[in-house]
């Protein structure tokens, strides 16, 4: 039976078991529902959750484990003659899986009986034509060998595929029997439902954790390939980055880094002052009005998509900036040599980082209590020394957390350095000179059709892993901070 | 109830008047928070505004060094004259009139700096210090005057915040007797201390009395009859009665002054 049926057949018991459970729990308090210990839907959805959550979890655990399992035991009878050169045992079980799905297609549409499909004699050229007219196209005219195999591929999937459904059906209905069992007017179903509804939490919380731990050990293998391949002590304090994919490339990552940090710098010289100030005018001087009106529109800069951000810095910024600081330029200082450069990218990730900055401040200078302003106040200041001595002092803490995870946002920014700051890696305090970042870099060796095991594209792992250290190392401070002054008005 | 004798004791000196006030209304937007208030407030005297909450005396103190004007909604008519003079006039800088009317709040405020910055917050925003001996100067005069150098002269540079809330408030008041006010306003300044600390915080404001007119907006009737000389009962907004503290407690005239003291009301 087809998963989507089984899924379906699911829901349809679990309908079936909460209407039948609220009936007898009902029926159990006489009608009344004052003798229930709970309300007569948590019967019922008791009675849905032991049919849907032991039968689920089996279901899923399954179909993880069934391709596992039957290729272990298909690729025992792979004969090693066939797995010609420069193939592996991997490439030829894809054949067979390729073929064994195509197989299944076929008959499912109707192009071949299902008897056909088991025929050990078949014309081969006949099996490609068949799988072809049904949409799977295979590459070369199919094996013999390879036939076989798919075919007892789908015969132990099948017979997978029957005990899956009985276990699973078996599963749902022993569930239901036994909620229904339990289903009596003094059966505590509202503490098992609260207990489910925890389960279902904790789940949600923990796959965004694994899933982060996964991300990180995916960097973490590749990085070790990477640095089996290419010397460590390089990466980390070479100063040249000329990666060639013909070989002999010197991967130092000094150059990017030190991109990365110029541009987050100039970014960050722009977003501080500018967000900090004007989320100093809209907590403190701002009417509600105004407050009411510029707020959103200020947080609306955080809903632009970078790659827009992007467009602007190539388009907008970096041929105004040359047109002062460029050859005939305004200025006539002959600095920037093109668009592209730190001061584009750093000016455009800077307006981009003001909501962040004056966001956070805004609601951190908020939480200071307005009994510190009237303490200022009572003693004859002014609102500028109240917010000079006062506030700003008590919301520092606060203000450097923000500031710190806006820089780690400037770190993993991308699509405007793509677009603003160019290409060239390079060491140089002058920033009106293009540089490159981190997260470029990691794009640029990536895309393109390089050999994925070439220390050329490792290195974008590397990278990666550096980036998140960093990051990962300012969020971790500036949460420590934000939280230690949490703990001061508390 | 109260002590009669210690009321009885208490020599009332007549003052000259330090503030008066003369047709007072306050609005909060639509609500009328004070109605038509006349009150003469005497110099070198404790004066007690009492009555139940929201009965609008905060409102009041509030208006007399104009703290509400930090407040948009609030809007203020009438006459209120400091030594003769017209604190809502338009030559009047709100900023210097609160350096001379000093404010000490319900809770302890003190800002997340030292002790000694805490004092020294409102002579160096006013210049009052020409040199470091001279702010130290001040800083010892005001934390006395406060009743808390002893306490603290060890660890003036300690955090502010880190003192006992009774502590904490006496040093609030050390912080506004430092700009050198000559009108003290005090909120509920003990409804956040415990008896202790409110005892002594009652000491140091018959202390104060010598240098200062204050006014003490209390909810406790007893620490009304025990620190004033002068008691004004406030109801919905108006000035009930005002006169001596013994005369209000024990011989008050209007029937509303009686029923709240003996706790009919309130």
């Amino acid at each position: 039976m087809p998963v989507l049926w089984l899924l379906t057949l699911l829901l349809a018991l679990a309908l079936v078991g909460y209407v039948l459970a609220r009936r007898r729990a009902l029926a159990s308090a006489g009608g009344n529902t004052r003798n229930l210990h709970s309300l007569p839907s948590y019967y019922g959805s008791n009675a849905a959750l032991f049919v849907l959550v032991p039968s689920l979890l089996v279901l899923a655990l399954w179909l993880v484990l069934q391709p596992i399992l039957i290729g272990a035991s298909v690729r025992g009878d792979i004969p090693p003659e066939i797995v010609s050169d420069g193939s592996s045992f991997g490439l030829v079980m894809s054949d067979v899986r390729r073929l064994a799905d195509g197989l299944d297609a076929a008959v499912g549409q109707g192009a071949m009986s299902a008897e056909e499909a088991r025929a050990t004699e078949v014309n081969f050229d006949d099996v490609r034509a068949v799988l072809g007219s049904v949409g799977v196209a295979l590459g070369s005219a199919v094996d013999t060998n390879v036939l076989r195999l798919a075919q007892s591929y789908r015969a132990i999937s099948a017979t997978f595929d029957m005990v899956r459904t009985v276990i699973v059906l078996g599963l749902a209905i022993a569930g239901f029997l036994y909620a229904y069992s339990r289903t009596n007017a003094d059966f505590r179903a509202r503490n098992t439902v609260e207990r489910a509804i925890l389960a279902i939490l904790i789940v949600a919380a923990s796959i965004a954790i694994l899933t982060t731990v996964g991300i990180v050990l995916s960097l973490i293998f590749n990085t070790i390939e990477f640095f089996q391949l290419y010397p460590a002590s390089e990466f980390f304090f070479s100063t040249v980055w000329s990666p060639s994919f013909g070989g002999g490339s010197e991967l130092g990552m000094l150059p990017l880094l030190w991109g990365t940090l110029y541009i987050s710098l100039v970014a960050l010289l722009v977003a501080v002052p500018i967000g900090l100030l004007s989320a100093i005018y809209l907590s403190e001087y701002a009417g509600p009005a105004v407050r009411a009106f510029a707020k959103p529109l200020l947080e609306l800069l955080a809903g632009i998509p970078t790659i827009v951000y992007g467009l602007f810095a190539l388009l907008t910024v970096g041929p105004f900036l040359v047109s002062f600081f460029g050859q005939d330029g305004h200025l006539g200082v002959n600095w920037m040599g093109g668009g592209t450069a730190v001061m584009t990218a750093g000016l455009v990730m800077g307006i981009m980082l003001i909501p962040f900055v004056s966001s956070l401040s805004d609601d951190i200078i908020n939480a200071v209590p307005q009994s510190m302003r009237d303490g200022s106040f009572g003693l004859g200041a002014t609102r500028s020394e109240t917010i000079k001595q006062v506030v700003l002092p008590a919301a520092l803490p606060g203000i450097v957390g923000a500031i710190l995870l806006a820089a780690s946002r400037a770190i993993g920014e991308t699509m405007i350095v793509v677009l603003g700051a160019g290409a060239a890696a390079r060491l140089s305090l002058n920033p009106f000179e293009a540089m490159t970042t981190v997260t470029a870099k990691i794009v640029s060796q990536l895309t393109g059709d390089s050999d994925f095991a070439s220390p050329e594209a490792l290195v974008a792992f590397s990278l990666g892993m550096t980036l998140f250290v960093i990051t990962l190392g300012l969020n971790v401070f500036a949460l420590y901070i934000v939280r230690k002054y949490r703990e001061q008005y508390e | 109830m109260y002590d009669d004798n210690h009321l009885a004791e208490r020599t009332v000196t007549q003052n000259d008047i330090k503030i008066s006030a003369n047709k007072v209304n306050v609005h909060y937007g639509e609500s009328h928070a004070i109605k038509d208030v006349d009150v003469a407030i005497e110099d070198k005297t404790v004066t007690a505004f009492i009555g139940p909450s929201g009965c609008g005396k905060s409102t009041f103190l509030r208006c007399i060094n104009r703290m509400n004007d930090t407040i948009d909604i609030c809007r203020v008519t009438g006459d209120i004259r400091i030594d003769n003079e017209d604190i809502y006039d338009r030559k009047v800088d709100p900023v210097q009139l609160r350096a001379k009317v000093g404010m000490v709040f319900q809770k302890p405020n003190p800002f997340p700096k030292s002790i000694y910055d805490n004092i020294a917050y409102g002579p160096r925003i006013h210049g009052l210090a020409r040199s470091k001996a001279d702010m130290d100067e001040i800083v010892e005069k005001s934390l006395r005057r406060g009743a808390i150098w002893d306490e603290v002269k060890d660890r003036l540079h300690a955090p502010g915040t880190g003192l006992s809330g009774g502590q904490q408030q006496r040093l609030c008041i050390a912080r506004a007797v430092a700009t050198e006010p000559e009108v003290l306003l005090m909120d509920e300044p003990c409804s956040a201390l415990d008896p202790i600390a409110t005892s002594q915080v009652e000491e140091l404001i018959d202390e104060l009395r010598k240098n200062y007119s204050l006014v003490i907006v209390t909810h406790s009737m007893q620490q009304a009859a025990r620190v004033s000389q002068k008691t004004a009962f406030f109801h919905l907004g108006t000035l009930v009665e005002y006169g001596d503290t013994g005369q209000i407690f024990t011989n008050p005239t209007d029937e509303r002054t009686e029923s709240y003291i003996t706790g009919r009301i309130g």
